[in-house]
């Protein structure tokens, strides 16, 4: 019985050793990681196609420096290692300082007095998708979160307002400042919560159609507006959408149908649909993100439910989130745990350690993905998402502006959407915050990256 | 230069440590008597090359002559248990013997690179337990009487331990040791030997249900004050080594389940009744929720031994002082960073081997008090090396306990020298038996020769007295049914 139970433990220990450490040790209270910097100059991150994003100079006096050639386009994603560490530099921060070289150089390195050089990590960053999603949100604050469906990879998160990880301790008096309102250290793509507006429409949509089998049959006559009890809901800009049936009433994002589908929900059932689409609970993802929430329980008022239903409740959720949910639509149901490290590799580029994308599950049925897809195809046709009808491939999507204070006129404008050409299908998710529509100022941006991916792939082809 | 030595050190560590565990089970397996002292020989010359090496490595990272001459005493303290022990007691058994010097010998080198002056404590109790360890297996051989006094052995126990519950030293939420000026010891590392002789004298005599009650009820009062106390892994041990006792004394399995039971129950209400073991779980469950408080050692330990990965970070690279109790508690930790998992596991291996060794010993004794008694500390002996090393890696809760030997602890650190010197003891008594079985065979044999011889002449007869006389020197029985222990 000892034995067994002696045999249990080594077992668990070499389990501990191959395969829980690396997660284990990579963690900030972790000093040895200091330690390593002693002895290993910090590997490179590098984007999917080898354009090194961060790498550390070495002065002939042994001075090092961190230096980010793209500044701030990769401020939030890459993150800094000088002052504390974020991003891709916390999470891969002990592979960095890790050194695969050949006993030979070390020999070397060792008579010369040198540091060995640390181990560089390739990641799934689009340099071009990155650079264009970042220049199309321009000035504005937002967010944009690009992802592979089929995969996880993600190609590019940037997050507004940002700063320069070079220069991060010149000027972290500023970012941290009391009376600084820009927050620009945050990576808002994963970290900042938003009411999801009407991109929360897909999930009210599935619940509709996982509780009424006939869902195709569903019609609807707007008037502009729709009371119940004490409380209104009024279409975007007043219009009145008349006789609809489910696919116009969605893709002319119409406020009025939707919240009576709201009011005809099952509150569990429904709580449940988002606790599944990973609502209130931890995402598979590495680096720092928040926990959307979604809180809709028995004996909801019309007025909660109504809200809920077209994405102005309690609800919030971040862009990553919403993108990881539309990327399992774009999979038929299946969600692929969104990545940004690629593989390993040792200075001289052998490869050291390879990351493979993983199966989350499934969210969804194949046919619930594929009806949705319709819907949102539909969106782009000829609803809010027009703008992205002639790119020259089919793009599914939705559009959202949600309303987050009294003040009508501000709303944070989101697009999220996909590509549905089945070769290499990405998804795209836009946030601009405080500035007005969806159909206005997020797809613009969504077309942008969209049409740098098309020609990316056509060039490739 | 001093790196890369350091860093070359770490595979010379690792093919040493692999092939000393390899002849533990190895030499069991041999047959032939000159192999077998052969083999014995080796694991001393692998115990001291790692020593000198071990040595060697600290030393020029520090270049103190101090390292040297403790070096040079521990060199020559070793040696001399080796030297002595068997012109004493030629019949000693050799794995127990070498594993004891070279688990000594890790404890050494170890708390050398953690704290000098502990080591140098460490040193100067473990020359005074070594030397009276000498006379131990003398007093088992000789001290019949020693059975005849449980009554002794547990009242005495247990004042010692409710001593410790209400005049003891607070020590991270257990009440552990007793202060006599500045010099400090557990007596639950007393009581284990006594709780043990104890149990085996009790259970020897007879296992009459009204007596084992008695037996229970002074043993489940043992537990209860450490429970009391909040020793909890004193608790378990004590509970579990009894356990395993009355089951084997008894061999009623409902005696054992029934004990399981009520122990799952005791743990629960436990759980229930004292913030200090739920800390314990919560610690285990999910030490990063609680990194900065409960979770702060199990996750350091868990960054010391993840960092080491296989081979190690190299005999003093590494940051083991960063483990709150490392030299007591988490010595495996740091034994595991520094010279890696494979040396770790190599360890684990000794210590189980030391363990089979005891409750095989325990199981080819035929008087049972002895018996008992090997059994007993074979379990104790087993299963605190499974709480302290399954504690550290977090294959279960923390429990406080150390690992015999190797922690940081004069008192520990006397206990299981005596430990392994009763198990000596022991191991001669069961030499003595074999030899009276050999003496009537070997008489037996030599008449049947006698008679064939007249029957007819010739070189048949020699051979077969040959063998006879080679049956006697096997003293290493491989002995395949330990397994089932």
């Amino acid at each position: 019985m000892f034995i067994g139970l002696f045999t249990l433990m080594i077992g668990y220990f070499v389990y501990f050793e191959a395969v829980l450490s690396p997660d284990v040790i990579n963690n900030p209270y972790n000093s040895r990681q200091d330690a390593f910097a002693e002895r290993v100059v910090r590997g490179s991150i590098l984007a999917e196609d080898g354009t090194v994003l961060a790498e550390t100079q070495v002065a002939e006096d042994g001075t090092e420096t961190r230096v980010y050639p793209y500044g701030n386009v990769f401020a939030h994603v890459v993150g800094y290692s000088t002052r504390g560490r974020t991003g891709i530099e916390n999470l891969a921060n002990f592979t960095l300082l890790t050194s695969d070289i050949s006993t030979l150089d070390q020999i070397r390195n060792d008579i010369n007095e040198q540091k060995d050089q640390g181990n560089n990590v390739v990641t799934t960053l689009n340099v071009d998708l990155q650079q264009t999603a970042y220049s199309a949100l321009g000035k504005n604050r937002g967010a944009v979160v690009v992802l592979e469906a089929e995969t996880g990879k993600v190609l590019a998160m940037v997050s507004k307002p940002d700063f320069d990880p070079g220069s991060i301790n010149e000027d972290w008096e500023q970012l941290t400042s009391e009376d600084d309102t820009d927050s620009a250290l945050y990576n808002r793509a994963a970290q900042g919560l938003y009411p999801p507006g009407s991109t929360f429409k897909i999930i009210t949509l599935l619940e509709y159609m996982r509780e009424n089998p006939d869902y195709a049959d569903f019609s609807f006559r707007c008037s502009g507006s729709l009371t119940e009890g004490n409380y209104t809901i009024n279409c975007y800009g007043g219009t009145a959408h008349g006789q609809e049936d489910l696919t116009e009433a969605f893709a002319d994002s119409c406020n009025s149908a939707f919240a009576s589908i709201g009011l005809s929900l099952d509150e569990t059932q429904f709580a449940s649909t988002c606790g599944s689409l990973l609502f209130n609970s931890d995402l598979p993802f590495d680096l720092t993100y928040s926990r959307s929430s979604f809180t809709l329980a028995d004996g909801a008022t019309p007025a909660e439910r109504m809200m809920t239903a077209i994405g102005q409740g309690e609800t919030v959720v971040s862009p990553l989130h919403m993108a990881m949910i539309v990327s399992s639509i774009a999979n038929g149901g299946v969600l692929m745990e969104p990545y940004v490290l690629d593989h390993v590799e040792n200075y001289k580029g052998d490869i050291v350690d390879t990351y493979s994308s993983s199966r989350y599950g499934t969210l969804m049925s194949p046919e619930e993905a594929a009806a949705l897809t319709e819907y949102m195809k539909a969106v782009v046709e000829d609803g809010t998402g027009r703008k992205l009808n002639d790119l020259g491939f089919t793009v599914a999507g939705k559009t959202g502006t949600a309303e987050y204070s009294n003040d009508k006129s501000k709303s944070h404008a989101w697009f999220v959407g996909f590509s549905d050409t089945g070769d290499q299908d990405i998804v795209v998710c836009v946030l601009v915050e405080e500035k007005g529509s969806g159909s206005e100022y997020a797809v613009p941006i969504a077309r942008q990256i969209f049409a740098e991916w098309y020609t990316q792939k056509t060039f490739a082809w | 230069m001093i790196s890369l030595i350091v860093e070359l050190s770490r595979y010379v560590f690792i093919i040493l440590i692999a092939m000393y565990t390899f002849l533990c089970f190895s030499v069991l397996r041999k047959k032939d008597q000159d192999e077998i002292n052969h083999g014995w020989k080796v694991q001393n010359l692998i115990t001291f090359l790692i020593h000198l090496l071990a040595f060697g490595v600290i030393f020029i990272q520090s270049w103190q002559v101090e390292i040297i001459v403790f070096y040079l005493l521990q060199f020559f303290l070793l040696q001399a248990v080796l030297v002595f022990t068997r012109l004493i007691y030629p019949q000693i058994n050799r794995l127990v013997l070498n594993n004891m010097c070279f688990l000594l010998m890790i404890g050494f080198v170890i708390l050398t690179r953690l704290s000098f002056d502990r080591a140098v404590r460490q040193f100067q109790i473990a020359a005074g337990a070594l030397l009276l360890s000498l006379i131990v297996p003398v007093l088992i051989r000789k001290c019949a009487f020693l059975q005849r006094i449980p009554w002794v052995y547990g009242i005495a126990g247990l004042l010692l331990l409710l001593a410790v519950a209400f005049v003891g030293q607070e020590d991270s939420g257990a009440n552990l040791s007793l202060v006599l000026g500045d010099f400090s010891f557990q007596p639950t590392e007393a009581v284990k030997l006594t709780f043990v002789f104890f149990a085996a004298a009790r259970l020897a005599r007879s296992t009459e249900f009204r007596d084992v009650v008695l037996t229970t009820i002074l043993a489940g009062l043992h537990v209860l004050v450490l429970v009391f106390s909040t020793d909890l892994g004193g608790a378990l041990l004590f509970f579990v080594t009894y356990l395993v006792m009355l089951y084997v004394a008894t061999k009623k399995r409902l005696y054992f389940l029934g004990g399981m039971g009520a122990g799952v129950l005791a743990a629960l209400i436990g759980y229930q009744l004292f913030y200090h073991v739920r800390v314990r779980v919560l610690a285990w469950t999910d030490p990063f929720s609680v990194i900065d408080n409960e979770g702060y050692q199990i996750t350091q330990s868990l960054f010391a031994i993840g960092t080491g990965r296989w081979l190690g970070m190299g005999l003093g690279q590494g940051m083991p002082n960063k483990i709150p109790v490392v030299e007591e508690d988490f010595v495996f930790s740091a034994i595991s960073e520094e010279m890696g998992g494979v040396f770790a596991i190599c360890l684990i291996l000794i210590c189980m081997t030391c363990f089979i060794m005891f409750i095989n010993i325990a199981m080819q004794i035929k008087k049972n008090f002895y018996k008992y008694t090997a059994l007993g500390f074979g379990t104790l002996y087993g299963f605190q090396v499974f709480l302290t090393i399954g504690g550290a890696i977090r294959f279960i809760p923390s429990t406080g306990v150390t690992l015999p030997l190797v922690s940081y602890g004069g008192s520990s650190l006397v206990s299981s020298i005596i430990m392994f010197a009763i198990i000596q003891g022991m191991y001669l008594l069961k030499e003595d038996e074999e030899l009276e079985i050999e003496k009537e065979r070997e008489r037996a044999a030599r008449a049947r020769a006698k008679a064939r011889k007249a029957k007819k002449a010739g070189a048949g007869p020699e051979d077969r007295q040959r063998k006879a006389e080679s049956g006697k020197q096997p003293k290493e029985k491989p002995a395949r049914k330990k397994e089932k222990s």
